[in-house]
């Protein structure tokens, strides 16, 4: 299977009583009441050298993402970050994986092609293009568009990227939300017809059906565990089996805060307060703010309120590092502890991608290093052929990054 | 408390259906609800003992058809689907009120069809701007249920209020209550996204029914500093500044904004 390290590029010194000063740590919280800026300098090139390093060490791919006005994670423009570890791995067979640049909220959508294919020639074909449908309140607190033609826009705006990436001819592209009289990109990416797509979501079946229409792959991001998660992730399974696609674990990818550590008891130690302040702190975010209204469509809305399938994020701070770690909310333990619950996470919800989340909440830079170092060395090599005796290709990983790996084997 | 009747209206070439509530008898008053939707409360029952009341749902905010919404893709289609609905129900004339995003639209309908409406009442309308007192629709989309009693109303306590903002009881009745809240929160939202300032300005002056302009003293959501700006906009308005009243003048001064309408209409 294919590991990669996801990074947020949180704020790492909120106050401890933070959450209690403030509303939200999105959307409406004040960087400069909050915010060192010589910290957040010194941030993005530690998330730089913490992506990098875990390149080094043996992850197989690094992944960036796309979030506004908050301190949960504020990598406002993942191409960025995406353009300086294209650079810095020049040469290797590490995938860049943006997850990415949100195509609705760029206007005209178009730049979310020209960027991807730009970073795929940079990378020489490493691209993995990420379609995320992106968050509600950054669509519409953050960028001002309305939150219930999120979905049909991001349906149009795939629908403008794929055609301009694959069109020998330049085109005109008359869309409900984004007119366009010359449709004809420089460049186009590296890989034919274009990068692989990997689609984010959250649960929404309305991404279920997308993902397994247009054959892409699925990565589901949550924080709400891996338990929580199995009745989700059949979900999409039967999806998947409804479409007639087979089932292919490369058709999932998942993610998980991970954290290695001599023993379980070093562990809680090393990893509990930046959990806690993850789960307290970055996920301070009242449900209104996360979700406006007509976001989601009646039906999915329906579900959520009736059904309930995650808590509300305030309820997150009733739990302890105790109950994330025990609901595999994170995976934190020795490399023995946490080998063993990730394999039993990647088996049950059959996932080809794994994407770990090395740094979160506070945890420090240095800290973030030892981490990656211990998962990369102790973790990852048996992580990597679990899926090796049913013979699945991952028909979504570049096919530049494929070489060594089968070299290797 | 009436029962209003339903009556459905071909819009848009047929493209949409409107549901429109009908009660009582004689001359026609058209009521376009708030951004919170449509409810039958004592301000539209009185008003329905002496005039006929007809009050639409919003696109995609009537019970059960909630992706009517997708056929309205901005605030001009909008106004031709209400212009459409006055066809469809025969009303040459009629007397118009609109209530905060119902005033906005109301604004913008007695701008384009101005010899139709006779009297207009503008309940604080959402639909200008001024730097001194901005207003967002995250002003009422970013809250939770607490956070929006606070800022609607001046007593929440008030029996009216209590009634109009009480769930139903039952876990899923609940739910459904609020799903429908929040949804008609997101319709609505889809033509006036992010700042309910779309050119209403430039349209205004054309407005030539007598109009009042209504405004609760206290109203925390939409700066009453607004009325003053419809009264120098519109040719020949008035202003009501109602104390002891927030956002929703017919639940909080129901009795004293029913007699100056009243009084408006028949003057």
């Amino acid at each position: 299977m294919k590991i990669a390290c996801f990074h947020l590029m949180p704020y790492r010194d909120l106050e401890p009583d933070f959450e209690k000063k403030h509303k939200s740590a999105w959307f409406t919280l004040p960087f400069d009441a909050v915010a060192d800026r010589h910290k957040v300098s010194q941030y993005y090139n530690w998330t730089l050298d913490e992506l990098e390093f875990a390149a080094k060490s043996g992850f197989d791919g690094v992944c960036t993402n796309e979030h506004h006005q908050n301190a949960y994670g504020f990598m406002v423009n993942p191409n960025m970050m995406g353009a300086a570890l294209a650079r810095a791995t020049r040469g290797t067979k590490t995938a860049i994986i943006q997850m990415g640049e949100t195509a609705v909220f760029l206007n005209p959508p178009i730049r979310v092609a020209e960027e991807y294919a730009m970073l795929d020639a940079i990378s020489e074909g490493r691209l993995v293009a990420g379609f995320p449908v992106g968050l509600g309140g950054d669509f519409s607190y953050s960028y001002g568009m309305a939150p219930i033609e999120q979905r049909q826009r991001y349906n149009e705006a795939h629908d403008l990227i794929t055609r301009a990436w694959t069109s020998s001819e330049q085109f005109a592209f008359n869309g409900k939300f984004y007119q366009l009289p010359m449709v004809n990109i420089w460049p186009k990416p590296v890989q034919r017809p274009h990068p692989p797509i990997w689609v984010p979501g959250n649960a929404s079946p309305s991404t279920w059906d997308f993902v397994t229409k247009n054959d892409y792959s699925y990565c589901y991001l949550t924080y709400f565990g891996a338990k929580g998660a199995e009745h989700m992730v059949n979900g999409y399974w039967e999806k998947v089996e409804e479409a007639g696609r087979d089932r292919n674990p490369y058709r999932m990818g998942f993610l998980i805060p991970v954290g290695v550590s001599d023993t379980d008891e070093k562990a809680a130690q090393e990893y509990g307060p930046a959990a806690e302040y993850f789960y307290h702190k970055g996920l301070h975010l009242p449900e209104q703010l996360l979700l406006p209204p007509g976001h989601m469509t009646h039906a999915s809305l329906t579900h959520l309120l009736t059904k309930r399938p995650f808590p509300p994020y305030d309820e997150l701070k009733k739990m302890n590092y105790a109950t994330f770690n025990d609901r595999d909310f994170v995976v934190c333990g020795s490399a023995r502890t946490v080998t063993e619950r990730l394999i039993n996470i990647v088996k049950t919800l059959r996932v080809g991608h794994l994407m770990i989340l090395p740094q979160f909440g506070s945890l420090s830079h240095q800290k973030t290093m030892e981490n990656i170092e211990r998962i990369s060395k102790s973790v990852l090599p048996h992580l990597r052929p679990i899926w090796e005796n049913e013979g699945w290709e991952d028909r979504w990983w570049p096919e530049a990054c494929k070489a060594e790996q089968r070299a290797a084997a | 408390m009436k029962k209003p009747r339903k009556k459905i209206v071909p819009v848009l070439g047929g493209e949409l259906e409107m549901t429109v509530n009908v009660a009582g008898q004689g001359k026609p008053v058209l009521y376009l609800h708030s951004a919170g939707g449509y409810y039958w409360d004592d301000f539209l029952d009185t008003l329905s003992d002496h005039y006929k009341v007809y009050v639409p749902h919003f696109p995609g905010t009537a019970p059960g058809r909630p992706n009517d919404i997708d056929k309205i893709d901005n605030l001009w289609d909008a106004v031709i689907a209400y212009e459409d609905l006055i066809d469809g129900l025969g009303l040459k004339k009629f007397r118009l009120i609109g209530h905060s995003f119902g005033g906005m639209l109301a604004a913008e309908l007695a701008a384009q069809r101005p010899k139709a409406v006779e009297d207009l009442v503008l309940m604080a309308p959402i639909g200008l701007w001024r730097e001194d007192a901005p207003y967002t629709c995250a002003d009422w989309c970013a809250l939770g249920m607490n956070e929006i009693l606070e800022v609607l109303f001046y007593d929440q306590k008030h029996p009216r209020v209590v009634r109009r903002m009480m769930p139903p009881s039952g876990k899923d009745a609940e739910a459904l209550w609020t799903v429908n809240f929040i949804w008609t929160l997101g319709c609505t939202g889809k033509v006036i996204w992010p700042i309910p300032d779309k050119g209403l300005r430039k349209r205004i002056h054309r407005i030539s029914a007598p109009t009042l302009v209504v405004w609760g003293e206290n109203d925390r959501l939409i700066p009453p500093a607004y009325a003053e700006e419809f009264r120098r906009s519109i040719p020949n308005a008035e202003v009501l500044m109602l104390p002891q009243c927030g956002h929703e003048p017919p639940l909080e001064q129901c009795e004293t904004l029913l007699n100056r309408v009243r009084g408006f209409f028949d003057a």
